[in-house]
């Protein structure tokens, strides 16, 4: 199975004024009063509470859907939960300009596929890309497109470690799959 | 080619080629969770790694987020981790001790040039002791637990020089709400930085820690001041039984960029919401009725912060009906501030002094707001909603004194 390309309907994190919203935290994603919860099933209908216009997103997002969001994406804490509730909503991947370096780690470990892309942010702005649209992402050579439009742009090709994690399954997986990890 | 601190770490720790962009293998010296993290951390652990045993000489659990728990949910979780440590013999720092980052400098674990990780996002904090410590998620610490490496992507190192004196009034605070007003989360964004200048030279360790947490805030990866005399060697030695030899830069080093600011005569700074990049002169905020104060953090939870507010409201008392909370970092800053008198001054000006832990940030300890109320917070994010309903100013101890006292934003000045 190739897991390193990606299709799906998107959701395209606009705010009240039809922008991309910048600078989301993981407080708005997965908020803190959440935390004590380890169990993945409850975390899927708590993603995205904190954040005005968007608190009704479980009940509209299905599995296979993909998350379009504003640079800087998931800044804040190191909680995996942030990640985890989007993996229990079942979401294809996530593509936003830049993530916070942690989400982006926690991410690549859980198997969730984050891609960045600096031109999402002039497709959102010219109206070419909104959310329903379907998109397609070949990770590795970096080429995707707006399936329904005809639009072609280009995300920031999977790193190899990237890759390797997410074809194995997630970190400890692709941990099983080296002798000493580090020491091939 | 020379090589950044950060450059000279990893490579410390890798048998890999490091440069900006290369993903290494890093071996990490301390690796530890909390009780945010730390159940889920304990839970991967046993599917994966199941009776295998992590190593007890550098794997910790520090307990802050809600401690003591205050909740039956934190309860549970806090029990799941020490009955691992306890089967696996590792040290638990438990919630009597306050903030892990503070508590791992205070032991010495987290020395110059070490590698520290832990389910802290402010975990860059140390940093001021030229270590490098990273937050990360629950399946990167449970891995580490167990291999005592991690992946890791090199990111370039950008030099900040501030230049020029800001004005006596300000603090390390001030001083980082003025690069978060100048760098927002661009300029470090997914980098390191080394901080130099004048205004850095001559920070404290306690002022160092302000500093560095906020890197986070800037979306960085990690912040050194390189620069540093005599009395801050002595200060890390005083506190943690260790010399402090930190890596220097090298003086041909390579950075992504180099970027000049001038700081001269700064004076108190706030951010206001919704976040801590929305940084204004306090004077110009002046007009911001508040209800609430906050003094603590991870950010400014150590003695010489408290000390600093206590000056202030030393005799006085904190505007009637103002709430003023107070939550020393650690167990040994409790002790200090008892020793000194400072907790004395502060529970006499009519605080609210609670034990040691991440208060003002989380569900779980003090430093919360409901909906319409504002506080005044020595924290470091003040994003929506993140301490409630109500909207929360982040500045340094001076002004959240001199703000309890007034029972509006105000500067020390204002009340000298």
């Amino acid at each position: 199975m190739n897991r390193t390309e990606f299709r799906g309907r998107v959701w395209v994190l606009l705010d009240k004024q039809g922008v991309l919203i910048e600078d989301i935290d993981t407080d708005q994603i997965f908020h803190n009063a959440h935390l004590h919860i380890t169990d993945l099933k409850q975390m899927g209908p708590l993603a995205l509470g904190n954040l005005e216009g968007w608190k009704d997103f479980p009940s509209k997002a299905s599995p296979g859907d993909i998350l379009v969001a504003g640079r800087n994406f998931g800044a804040g804490s190191s909680r995996q939960q942030a990640v985890d509730c989007f993996i229990a909503l079942g979401l294809t991947a996530i593509l936003a300009p830049s993530f916070g370096a942690i989400y982006f780690r926690n991410a690549v470990n859980s198997g969730l596929p984050v891609l960045r892309s600096r031109a999402l942010e002039q497709l959102v702005r010219e109206g070419r890309l909104v959310s329903g649209d379907t998109i397609r992402v070949d990770g590795l050579s970096g080429r995707a497109e707006v399936a329904n439009r005809a639009v072609s742009y280009e995300v920031l090709p999977l790193s190899l470690v990237q890759a390797d994690i997410l074809q194995a399954g997630n970190l400890f997986l692709f941990g099983k799959t080296l002798q000493n990890p580090g020491k091939p | 080619m020379g090589q950044t601190i950060l450059e000279k770490i990893i490579q410390a720790h890798s048998a890999d080629t490091v440069r900006p962009g290369a993903i290494v293998w890093l071996d990490l010296d301390i690796r530890s969770a909390r009780d945010f993290g730390g159940p889920n951390v304990v839970k991967h652990y046993q599917r994966e790694y199941g009776d295998l045993p992590p190593d007890p000489a550098r794997t910790f659990f520090t307990f802050d987020l809600c401690a003591p728990a205050c909740s039956l949910k934190y309860a549970d979780n806090q029990q799941l981790c020490r009955d691992f440590a306890r089967r696996h013999g590792l040290t638990v720092f438990d919630v009597d001790r306050g903030v892990g980052s503070h508590v791992l400098i205070e032991e010495g674990l987290a020395a110059a040039n070490s590698t520290v990780v832990g389910t802290d996002s402010h975990m860059n904090i140390l940093g001021a002791v030229g270590s490098f410590g990273q937050g990360m998620g629950d399946v990167d610490i449970a891995f580490a637990f167990r291999t005592g490496r991690t992946w890791f992507e090199v990111p370039p190192t950008v030099k900040v020089t501030v230049k020029g004196r800001p004005h006596p009034s300000a603090s390390a605070k001030d001083l980082t709400l003025f690069l978060l007003r100048e760098l927002g989360t661009k300029a470090l964004a997914n980098m390191a930085a080394e901080f130099t200048g004048p205004a850095l030279k001559g920070l404290t360790l306690a002022g160092r820690i302000t500093l560095c947490s906020m890197v986070t805030e800037m979306a960085g990866i990690i912040g050194f001041a390189p620069e540093y005399g005599p009395a801050l060697e002595k200060e890390v030695r005083a506190l943690t039984g260790r010399t402090y030899k930190p890596f220097l830069p090298d003086p041909d080093a390579d950075y992504a960029s180099l970027v000049e600011l001038d700081a001269s005569g700064l004076g108190p700074q706030v951010a206001a919401p919704p976040s801590p990049t929305q940084v204004k002169e306090v004077s110009a905020l002046k007009n911001v009725r508040l209800d609430s104060g906050f003094l603590g953090s991870c950010t400014n939870g150590r003695t010489e912060d408290f000390a600093a507010a206590a000056r202030l409201l030393k005799g006085r008392r904190v505007k009637p009906g103002f709430m003023l909370k107070v939550v020393p970092a650690t167990r040994r800053v409790y002790d200090d501030l008892l020793r000194q008198g400072i907790l004395q001054a502060l529970f006499e000006a009519g605080a609210i002094v609670i034990n040691p832990g991440c208060g003002g940030c989380a569900e779980g300890h003090a430093g919360l707001t409901g909906k319409g109320e504002v506080q005044v917070s020595t924290g470091n994010r003040n994003f929506p909603g993140k301490q409630g309903q109500g909207s929360t100013y982040l500045a340094g101890p001076e002004v959240v004194a001199a703000s309890s006292l007034l029972g509006v934003l105000a500067g020390p000045e204002d009340v000298r």
